[in-house]
């Protein structure tokens, strides 16, 4: 019966297209931007604590060395053509209308600069070729739009040169950090993990209190004993996960999540108190010297602790960087097993499990929840899981139907690898920027009303623990609970049986808080 | 940046309100910064803000609203140690909000 009443595949015609494109609103987002970074948080993690003097030299050297130093970054700001395929790309652009946030527009900020210091006809004829000189009025704007990117790389997907927004976005705030113009939010976070280890700045004494009142939580729920081991040496996997696992909601979910599977599984594995974070916002400011640092205490912790294996948990960025960065930056790991993926996801660890029929579910626990996926940004677009393309989609799907027997996907044009950003991705999850944030979650939401009205979806799920924050925040705003935002291995959890569990079946896990039911 | 003024002093505190200097929190000031962030301090509200700080000295962090929570349940009830009391309370959110009027810096990070 709720099946046939709320399929109806017309409920959503009278919605707005999620992609509708807004009229023009020129300069509606000027003076959106983040607080900048104090000179302690600028010395912790290497930069000029204000605005040097001559910040117009440096700024400009810097740039010089950038475009010498990637030749990446020389093709993006020399080959744009002005074609317009990515005017209507970017979910910024379509929540304000600020015609600064096509991208087009917003690489341009910087492309002018470029054009009048580094090419020919810049030098000699600037204004034919729209080049223009580097002035304070400059400056600010980049330091408004290059926080107005989430470096998603959508519109790059759509760009027929292949131009990369995002690492335009990293070079400028690479420069700006440069010369002394930080951002608060992410240059704060940075310091922390160099300082204590992650981004919430959550000592050893704190992390292993919290983990201690978890496995209490997960054996008053399961009768058993369930271990979140912490900086076991010899252990077999180190779990590196960002630190919102062990703090916020629905993220802690998932990590229950991750330890049921490997409880079952009876895995030896540990987290590590040195690398408690998986997140590496140094890929947001483009600092190549702060991601190695970052990404060298996982390194480190699995040296330390002599581990076989490195696994991920739900994070987009970490996987990112993780994935396309780690062996790079601090590698080779030619010390861990070579018989496994390094770095492994969560999501892969899992997917292969329940390939090989390791894990036996109970689907209907999950019952209460109508669920689709949101592909977080840096995961669709700058990795994969498996070994064939398109794994990074496949896998979280074949998850979540494998733990839930009603799933949806969201409209074609927003999914996979045309997924809109959830609005609060690089470096940009700071509540001074909420107004954007809202306006940027805004085709996301839309397509889940969609699926709402033609589905009755009510939960969506996601790997990512910025995105997980992000629309725990900017759901109310569209209509639905704060709590309808879920963690895959939150839904792994519910579903999961495991050896010996005290058996509940009446009880769908709605007590636990952070989990759904209340959407009615 | 600006501050509170309290007594005839100034207490500094950064962007958003939360204080500079921790050791600089009163009762008093909970009062203040509760009154500017709209919200009137009741027992319940008490509760809160006094668990955070004890919490806060033995760990120098907040704790996970979960670990809020369930102290909460423990002191109130079921029916208030559950999230959406605390949002009640504490319409930001217990994380932010307060830890704001706890005087306790703002949790950092995809939080």
């Amino acid at each position: 019966m709720v099946e046939l009443a709320i399929r109806n595949s017309n409920a959503s015609q009278d919605l707005p297209d999620p992609l509708e494109i807004p009229d023009l609103a020129p300069g509606a987002m000027a003076a959106s931007k983040p607080f900048p970074a104090s000179p302690d948080h600028q010395a912790a993690i290497g930069f000029p604590g204000e605005l040097v003097d001559d910040w117009k030299e440096r700024a400009i050297d810097k740039l010089g060395e950038l475009v010498a130093g990637s030749r990446g970054l020389r093709v993006y700001l020399d080959s744009c053509v002005k074609c317009g395929a990515c005017t209507d790309k970017c979910h910024y652009f379509l929540g304000s209308g600020d015609p600064n946030n096509m991208p087009v527009a917003r690489q341009d900020l910087l492309r002018k600069v470029y054009r009048r210091y580094f090419t020919f006809a810049g030098k000699y004829f600037p204004w034919l070729v729209g080049a223009q000189e580097l002035s304070e009025e400059v400056l600010d704007e980049w330091y408004s739009y290059f926080h107005q990117c989430s470096q998603c790389r959508r519109c790059s997907v759509y760009c027929p040169y292949g131009i990369d927004t995002a690492e335009v976005s990293m070079a400028a705030r690479e420069i700006m950090d440069t010369v002394g113009k930080g951002q608060k939010y992410c240059n704060e976070i940075i310091g922390k993990v160099h300082k204590i280890g992650n981004n919430l700045g959550l000592q050893e004494k704190a992390l292993k209190a919290t983990l201690e009142d978890l496995e209490d939580d997960l054996e008053e729920e399961t009768g058993l004993e369930i271990k979140l081991p912490v900086d076991v040496r010899g252990a077999d996997i180190l779990l590196v996960t960002p630190s919102a696992d062990f703090f916020a909601e629905p993220h802690i979910d998932g990590l229950l999540g991750y330890a049921k599977v490997f409880h079952q599984m009876g895995e030896s594995w540990t987290l590590s108190s040195h690398a408690s974070e998986a997140a590496n916002f140094g890929m947001f400011i483009g600092s190549e010297e702060n991601m190695r640092k970052m990404a060298m205490r996982v390194r480190k912790a699995a040296e330390d602790l002599g581990v076989r294996r490195i696994i991920f948990g739900e994070c987009g960025h970490a996987w990112r960087a993780a994935y396309s960065f780690m062996n790079t930056l601090v590698g080779p790991f030619d010390f861990l097993d070579q018989n496994y993926p390094i770095p492994q996801h969560i999501c892969e660890y899992t997917h292969d499990l329940i390939e090989k029929g390791a894990l036996t579910f109970d689907k209907s626990r999950n019952d209460h929840i109508r669920l689709t996926f949101h592909d977080s940004c840096n995961v669709a677009r700058a990795s994969r899981m498996g070994d064939r393309p398109g794994g990074q989609f496949e896998y979280p799907r074949a998850i979540l139907r494998a733990v839930c027997n009603h799933f949806y996907d969201m409209p074609a044009d927003t999914i996979r690898e045309a997924t809109v950003c959830c609005g609060g991705g690089g470096g940009l999850l700071t509540d001074e920027l909420m107004d954007l944030r809202k306006k940027g979650a805004q085709p996301r939401m839309r397509a889940l009303q969609h699926v709402a009205a033609e589905h009755g979806v009510t939960h969506m799920a996601a790997i990512c623990a910025i995105c997980k924050t992000q629309f725990a925040k900017v759901m109310p705003e569209y209509g639905f609970e704060m709590d309808a935002i879920v963690s895959i291995h939150q839904l792994v959890g519910n579903a999961i049986i495991l050896d010996g569990q005290i058996m509940d079946d009446d009880a769908a896990p709605d007590d636990a808080p952070g989990a759904g039911g209340d959407e009615g | 940046m600006g501050s509170y003024r309290l007594n005839g002093t100034e207490i500094e505190h950064d962007e958003e309100g939360y204080i500079t200097e921790i050791s600089l929190w009163s009762k008093e000031l909970a009062d203040l910064i509760a009154k500017e962030e709209n919200i009137e301090m009741t027992d319940e509200h008490w509760e809160v803000v006094n668990f955070l700080r004890e919490y806060y000295e033995e760990y120098q962090i907040a704790p996970a609203v979960r670990v809020l929570i369930k102290s909460i349940k423990k002191s109130m009830g079921k029916e208030k140690g559950n999230n959406k009391y605390m949002y009640q309370l504490f319409p930001y959110g217990p994380a932010k909000q307060a830890c704001k009027i706890a005087g306790l810096p703002k949790p950092t990070g995809c939080v």
